[in-house]
């Protein structure tokens, strides 16, 4: 196998793990949506970014969107908790300002900067052939230290997800991991822009673990399970991109969807069609006891 | 000099249209589903083109319609079958986007359309793209497909007016007076969808979001009639093409990209100084005086 190729397999599989990790936090926390809201307004950050330093650096690009990143979370709590607008509105006047300004530095940085040449309008759709070996460490080394955070995180994680009450009354510093858990999806979605695009590392945070959800009740399996589909569908998208010629994203988050629509179907326990059978078999239970209970009446 | 018209005159539309349709989206709570639609709209645009073999006017709203119904059905019924809201609108457009990049990426030989142009728009260019009725040109394509939907939209917005100012504001009470609240939610998604397809090509997917939900938020935040509100984000909509027009010529950047940062701006004024919402004036009302 070349070896460009072997790159671009380990840095999906890496990417498709961290996020699906990540997301299944951003998922029970009912943040699905910041994850979308982070993906656009990292831009202006990594456009910033770009401006200062003046080449392509995986790294500094990071740090670039986690500041606009953070700026952004910053302006959706003050809009909330000052105004009468609300959450979702919230978002979408964040996220598409920032983008349109993102828009307009990339404008800038092309027309001043032979921004063409730096690769980083691969940054709004993603090119996962692209990635060079450098990004490809870097890539690797980010991802691990996620999963790395999240797994020496995770109990603090777990209770602060599922009752924030309770994890502040144990003295547990919910901001602070909230904020640890934001920075996650930011570093997150940076690293997967160049590989999937902003659009669709939005997806890559919500679908795998939205399919996780249907199979377990238990949040450790839920997050492995999700890591594990998120590598899945990176794997397999990459490998059909690669022979089909057809973008790496879109086709990661087109198999993501559909291993959230089996799970959605036939999960044994949640899934559409368990439910149908569960309801079913109920009902001719029922019948059954009637019809005894109406016999036993009549004898 | 009428290059410059066009192009304002086509701004000016999409913030007419957007600020109308837009203002019931935020105060319906639905403003993410824009961001949904605006992007799924791409796979009813190439699937129009697929069927068609054209890029422009009825089979590609049609196209468009049909998608932007077919999202807001998924994600209700994703919704009503378990998935919480937000994580339902976020599979399904992204899905729905995928396949149209698929797509549009397997018939890009043939497709005068790729993704950079969808996400971003090129308002630049609309006039150039002139509509031509017995050999005379009647002014670009673009100012007429919005000048229509924006016909339809005012055409709905008056004939219906109490319907949905009720839906909107009190949906238990509209279904109590008998008002058809699942058909109204429908005809505004219909609404959205060709709001978002005619905006589209000159504005791209994302800063329609910018132009449906920043002024009609900012308005939300000027007044409690929805009157006014309708008006004022009509109104802040033109308003902001206008500045991002003139900034984007002046500093030689994306027009889209500068009309969806100045609508920031106003709303970010706004945000403080507005009379009976803004940030300052509570701030004083709390303060003793």
């Amino acid at each position: 196998m070349d070896v460009n190729v072997q790159w671009v397999f380990t840095s999906m599989a890496l990417l498709g793990l961290a996020s699906g990790m990540i997301g299944t936090f951003a998922l029970l926390k009912k943040q699905s949506l910041i994850g979308d809201a982070m993906a656009h307004a990292a831009l202006p950050g990594i456009c910033i970014a770009f401006l200062f330093y003046g080449q392509k650096s995986l790294l500094v690009f990071l740090i670039g969107a986690a500041c606009s990143g953070y700026m952004a979370t910053v302006f959706i709590q003050f809009i909330v908790k000052h105004t009468r607008i609300k959450e979702d509105a919230a978002i979408g006047i964040v996220l598409s300002v920032f983008f349109g300004l993102g828009i307009v530095l990339l404008t800038w940085i092309n027309q001043h900067e032979g921004g063409n040449q730096s690769g980083i309008n691969d940054f709004l759709f993603g090119k996962a052939a692209s990635l060079t070996g450098n990004d490809v460490n870097v890539l690797t080394i980010t991802a691990v230290l996620m999963v790395i955070t999240i797994l020496f995180f995770f109990k603090e994680f777990k209770i602060i997800t599922f009752d924030r009450a309770f994890a502040q009354g144990v003295g547990i510093p919910v901001s602070l991991l909230n904020g640890v858990l934001m920075f996650l999806i930011v570093s997150v979605v940076v690293i997967g822009l160049q590989a999937v695009g902003v659009v669709l590392m939005s997806a890559l945070l919500i679908t795998p673990a939205l399919a996780a959800r249907y199979w377990t009740e238990r949040l450790g399996w839920m997050t492995l399970l999700a890591g594990v589909f998120g590598a899945l569908s990176g794997v397999a998208g990459a490998y059909v991109s690669l022979i089909a010629y057809v973008p790496t994203g879109p086709l990661v988050i087109i198999f993501a969807t559909a291993l959230f629509l089996f799970s959605f179907l036939f999960a044994p326990k949640r899934g559409l069609c368990s439910k149908i059978i569960r309801r079913h078999v109920e009902r001719k239970k029922l019948r059954v006891k009637q019809l005894m209970y109406e016999r036993g009446e009549q004898l | 000099m009428s290059y410059t018209i066009w192009i304002l005159l086509t701004a000016t539309l999409v913030g007419i249209n957007c600020g109308l349709v837009g203002t019931f989206l935020v105060l319906r709570k639905m403003s993410m589903l824009s961001d949904a639609i605006s992007h799924s709209v791409l796979l009813g645009i190439v699937g129009a083109y697929m069927v068609s073999h054209q890029l422009q006017g009825v089979s590609m709203l049609i196209g468009a319609l049909l998608v932007g119904l077919l999202t807001t059905f998924l994600v209700q019924l994703l919704h009503q079958k378990g998935v919480q809201s937000d994580a339902a609108i976020g599979v399904v457009f992204t899905c729905l986007f995928a396949i149209g990049v698929v797509l549009i990426s397997l018939f890009a030989d043939r497709v005068h359309l790729d993704v950079e142009h969808a996400l971003m728009g090129e308002i630049a260019f609309v006039p150039w793209d002139v509509l031509e009725v017995g050999g005379r040109s009647i002014g670009p394509k673009a100012v007429w497909l919005l000048g229509f939907v924006l016909a339809i939209n005012i055409f709905v917005i008056v004939f219906a007016y109490k319907e949905l100012k009720i839906s909107s504001f009190d949906s238990e009470m509209a279904i109590t007076l008998g008002i058809p609240v699942v058909l109204i939610h429908y005809v505004l998604m219909g609404m959205l969808s060709l709001t978002t397809v005619a905006s589209f090509d000159s504005v791209g997917a994302i800063l329609v979001v910018a132009m449906l939900i920043v002024p009609s938020a900012t308005a939300y935040l000027w007044t409690d009639r929805l009157s006014t509100m309708l008006i004022c984000s009509a109104f802040i909509g033109v308003l902001a093409s206008v500045i991002g027009y003139v900034g984007a010529t002046a500093f030689n950047v994306s027009i889209s990209g500068a009309i969806s940062v100045s609508t920031g701006v106003i709303f970010f004024v706004s945000l403080w100084i507005a009379p009976k919402h803004g940030v300052l004036r509570k701030w004083m009302k709390k303060s003793p005086a």
